[in-house]
């Protein structure tokens, strides 16, 4: 079996320190590249080959890793596209969404949607690959996993349901190569002219505790998070469905 | 008849003694050079066997006799042996000298009988079963032979049988002790031993002086090994160290970890390192083996890696690196050194620091304290303390180096305590408040060496900025690292633990204090103030100003055990069948004091964390602060209570 597997990496930041470091999931990303095809795992980064927090994916054991050199600021969507359609790429692996620049978590979706191919979002574990198809594991809220079958080429993300990364150390850190290469720059446009502003976090339901005893509170707090008061619409026309939608968006308060 | 068979056996066996020293040199050279005064050390080595060695060898009287006698007459023995029977230099005064030497050696190696008839577990036995009646049967071979030489017995006594007899005797005696030396025998301590001693790679520990801290590995250089895989990774010396091992298991007596349980016994990890260099199995080690792992399953030799086939990697990971057993060593091994070597290439080179150790390294490197807490909320506990800090003073008397216990809330305590303390002696101190970092002890033990220096470099540039007298701090291992270890990367500081500086306060009659009112109190001495660095009394001073009257414990001063807490053992957290904490505190509940006085953030922590119903545990800080005498100082108003219903918040 030599699928060839690419995995993506950025530039992570240290949620108490802010210091640069390998990113969470990317690392996951990197160690689940590794267990699947060892030494053969492509990592690529699209930005500075100069950025040394780089060094942390080499420590987990690559000899190298490929940077498509891009300025700040620049959509690296159309470079990362061609790159993996000309590295033959069959199983695309990165985190979910990244921990410094914009973090929109969209990267994913977009480079699926101009490759074409299917995007798994929360791969667990590979379980096959066998006559360009893959069966995986997908991770579901609460522990639960969805067994898939996929064919190839395809786009995975990974979350914190992935493998835990490996320790990086010092020595192969310090001896791999960062591998620049010189490759298109396009300006991000939208990023050019929109505004930036930091994301509100998500509002969060507030859970009334109504149980007396202990053993109300353990049930509470293991039930399920689920409205209970939630519909389920089936054969509605998309106008009927939007509408309940609105609605329901409107009695939460969610719009105005 | 002797006068042909005697010296044909002596050569014989002195010249394999020697092909047997070529080939053993040859195996040591096969390590890594190291820079040595190889002349001079040759020629203090007398000087280091005799007064250095003998002051640890004193420590247990009986060995200490009993291998005076037999190696001072058998050096004598063979010497004159060589002059008399080898040579032919049938003198009577020399056969004279020769029968006392013997008598000498002979009495002696009756105590070695004796202490091997029924010997403690810590002893290898095999091959070392055999040592005492090899010595016995040289010095009595001798003695017989040598009478007729001094006249009181007329030449020929006994005739063949006798010539028998004592060819044999001569022959299992000078095997054992010329032959033997070289070849791996027991008697290979002597030999190597002596050699150890003078090429040494810590010559400063002879002369009274101390060396503990670790030696840095050079990390300029790319092709430098990142710690030692293989055997031949050590330097040569280092592996001349392992051959001087005589065995005696005073190591594994004192190791924390092999009483606890964990797969660690010193003395089993030199074996194994001599097994690394020579080549083999261990199948033949006769003494006690790693908890919970058989022996006879592990063989390595000079060029296979260590870990996972001579030794298995929780074992190095076992090592609290308290330095018990390089204090007990008699033949001064430094077996911490080996281990932080092994563990060096464990961590930099395999990523293969075990348990919580990848997340405590990857938060030193990116917070700059092991927890992973903002390093913002550094001085959080100081908050309405209004310590001056470095940054604006420039320059003090006093640098209190706070440490990462800043981030405990127990450890606050101690500084809050401390610092008090400061305040009350009217001194003038301050701290370096956000721009102090962890001082890289716990990523050194586990092996980082990079992420040390870069913590240590870093200190030592913002130490650099500001002028101060001195450092003091509540924590041995930042006073360690700091005192011991920063020289070695350009930081030469005056350093002092919080038990010495306040001694000194208390002589010098700065601090007004009243007397210690609770119960009976033992103390506690941290392996990083204690044994790495010699401050055993300055806290015993200070609880005795407090009025406290200390109930030793059995194991106290140097031969303090360990808590458990240091080496990072912690966070690698091998399992054992027992906790080290909880040895740690049935010696103290051993004097039925009621409190126990520590001076370690570690210690604290690891004694604490032991079930009650237990002594209490109480920092020298905070035992001090509870007596301070303050002058008047104008009453707090206090602040009106308001009466706040308990908000459930989920």
């Amino acid at each position: 079996m030599s699928t060839k597997v690419i995995s993506l990496v950025s530039i992570g930041a240290h949620p108490s320190s802010g210091r640069a470091r390998r990113a969470e999931q990317d690392a996951r990303a990197v160690e689940l590249g590794l267990q699947l095809a060892g030494d053969n795992l492509q990592v690529v980064h699209a930005g500075d080959p100069r950025e040394e927090a780089l060094r942390a994916y080499l420590g987990m054991g690559l000899d190298h890793l490929d940077v498509l050199e891009q300025p700040a600021g620049a959509d690296v969507l159309g470079v990362l596209g061609d790159y993996l359609r000309d590295a033959g790429a069959q199983l695309v692996l990165t985190g979910s969404q990244a921990e410094t620049g914009e973090g929109s978590g969209m990267l994913p979706f977009l480079l699926a949607e101009k490759l074409g191919w299917p995007l798994v979002v929360g791969l667990a574990e590979v379980e096959s690959i066998e006559n360009g198809t893959a069966q995986v594991l997908q991770a579901l809220p609460r522990g639960q996993r969805r067994r898939l079958k996929v064919r190839l080429p395809l786009l995975a993300t990974v979350d914190n349901a992935a493998p835990k990364p490996r320790q990086s150390a010092f020595g192969p850190a310090r001896r791999g190569l960062l591998a620049a290469r010189n490759v298109a720059i396009v300006e991000d446009e939208l990023l050019a002219e929109a505004e930036l502003q930091p994301a509100r976090p998500r509002p969060k339901r507030l859970k009334v505790i109504k149980a007396k005893s202990g053993a109300d509170r353990m049930k509470a707090a293991t039930a399920k998070a689920s409205g209970g008061g939630g519909k389920v619409l089936k054969d509605v026309s998309p106008q009927d469905g939007a509408e309940a939608i609105l609605k329901l968006l409107v009695e939460e308060g969610v719009l105005r | 008849m002797l006068n042909t068979l005697l010296p044909i056996l002596l050569f014989a066996a002195l010249g394999l003694a020697v092909l047997g020293a070529l080939r053993r040199v040859r195996m040591w050279r096969r390590g890594r050079p190291s820079k040595v005064d190889l002349i001079g050390g040759l020629l203090a080595m007398p000087r280091r066997y005799l007064v250095d060695l003998h002051h640890v060898v004193e420590r247990d009287k009986y060995m200490s006799k009993t291998h005076v006698a037999t190696a001072g007459g058998f050096v004598l023995s063979a010497a004159l042996a060589i002059l008399v029977h080898g040579f032919g230099l049938q003198s009577k005064i020399l056969g004279y000298a020769l029968l006392v030497a013997t008598v000498i050696m002979f009495s002696g190696a009756i105590f070695v009988f004796k202490r091997r008839l029924n010997p403690p577990s810590r002893l290898s036995k095999g091959p070392w079963m055999r040592l005492p009646k090899s010595l016995l049967v040289f010095a009595a071979s001798f003695f017989i032979a040598t009478l007729p030489v001094a006249g009181i017995l007329p030449a020929n006594t006994g005739g063949w049988v006798m010539v028998g007899i004592l060819g044999l005797g001569v022959l299992w005696g000078v095997s054992e002790l010329f032959f033997g030396m070289t070849w791996g025998g027991p008697m290979k301590h002597a030999f190597a031993g002596a050699l150890h001693l003078a090429w040494h790679r810590r010559a400063e520990r002879f002369g009274g002086g101390r060396s503990t801290g670790l030696k840095p590995l050079d990390l300029e250089d790319p092709n430098a090994p990142l710690g030692v895989e293989k055997p031949v990774d050590f330097t040569w010396n280092q592996l001349l160290g392992f051959d001087a091992c005589v065995q005696c298991g005073k190591c594994e007596a004192m190791c924390p970890a092999f009483a606890a349980g964990q797969p660690l016994n010193p003395k089993k990890l030199i074996q194994d390192m001599v097994i690394g260099l020579a080549g083999g199995s261990d199948a033949n080690f006769a003494g006690s083996p790693y908890p919970g792992k058989p022996i006879g399953e592990h063989s390595g030799n000079p060029h296979q890696p260590i870990v996972n086939g001579l030794v298995d990697a929780e074992t190095l990971w076992s090592c609290t690196t308290c330095r018990a057993c390089v204090e007990e060593c008699p033949m001064m091994i430094e077996h911490v050194d080996a281990i932080v070597d092994m563990r060096r290439h464990l961590t930099l080179e395999k990523g293969a620091t075990p348990n919580k150790g990848a997340e405590v390294l990857d938060n030193l490197i990116a917070t700059d304290n092991p927890g992973g807490f903002a390093p913002g909320g550094r001085m959080n506990w100081a908050a309405d303390l209004n310590l001056q800090l470095m940054s604006e003073v420039k320059s003090t008397e006093v640098l209190f180096w706070v440490g990462d216990g800043a981030f405990d809330m127990r450890n606050q305590r101690t500084l809050r305590s401390f610092v008090k303390v400061l305040k009350a002696s009217g001194v003038d101190f301050a701290v370096l408040g956000l721009e102090e970092r962890d001082s890289g002890d716990v990523a050194r033990r586990l092996g980082d060496e990079a992420t040390f220096q870069q913590l240590a470099k870093r200190n030592i540039q913002t130490l650099a900025k500001y002028k101060f007298q001195r450092i003091v701090t509540c924590d041995p291992h930042s006073f360690h690292v700091l005192k011991n270890e920063y020289g070695a990367l350009g930081g030469e500081y005056q350093v002092q633990h919080h038990s010495t500086y306040i001694a000194e306060l208390i002589a010098a009659r700065k601090l007004n204090l009243g007397q210690h009112k609770g119960g009976s109190v033992t103390y506690h001495d941290p392996c990083y103030l204690g044994r790495y660095n010699g401050e055993y009394e300055a806290p015993r001073e200070v609880l005795k100003a407090l009025g406290i009257e200390v109930r030793e414990m059995e194991r106290s001063g140097f031969r303090s055990r360990c808590c458990g807490g240091g080496g990072g053992a912690p966070i690698t957290d091998i399992p054992g069948k027992q906790r080290i904490p909880d040895m740690r505190m049935d010696d103290i509940r051993e004097t039925q004091a009621e409190l126990v006085a520590v001076g370690c953030p570690q210690c604290t922590a690891m004694l604490e964390g032991v079930v009650e119903p237990r002594p209490q545990i109480k920092d020298l800080a905070e035992l001090v602060a509870d007596v301070l005498i303050e002058e008047e100082t104008p009453a707090a108003p206090k602040s009106p209570t308001v009466k706040r219903e308990p908000a459930e918040v989920h």
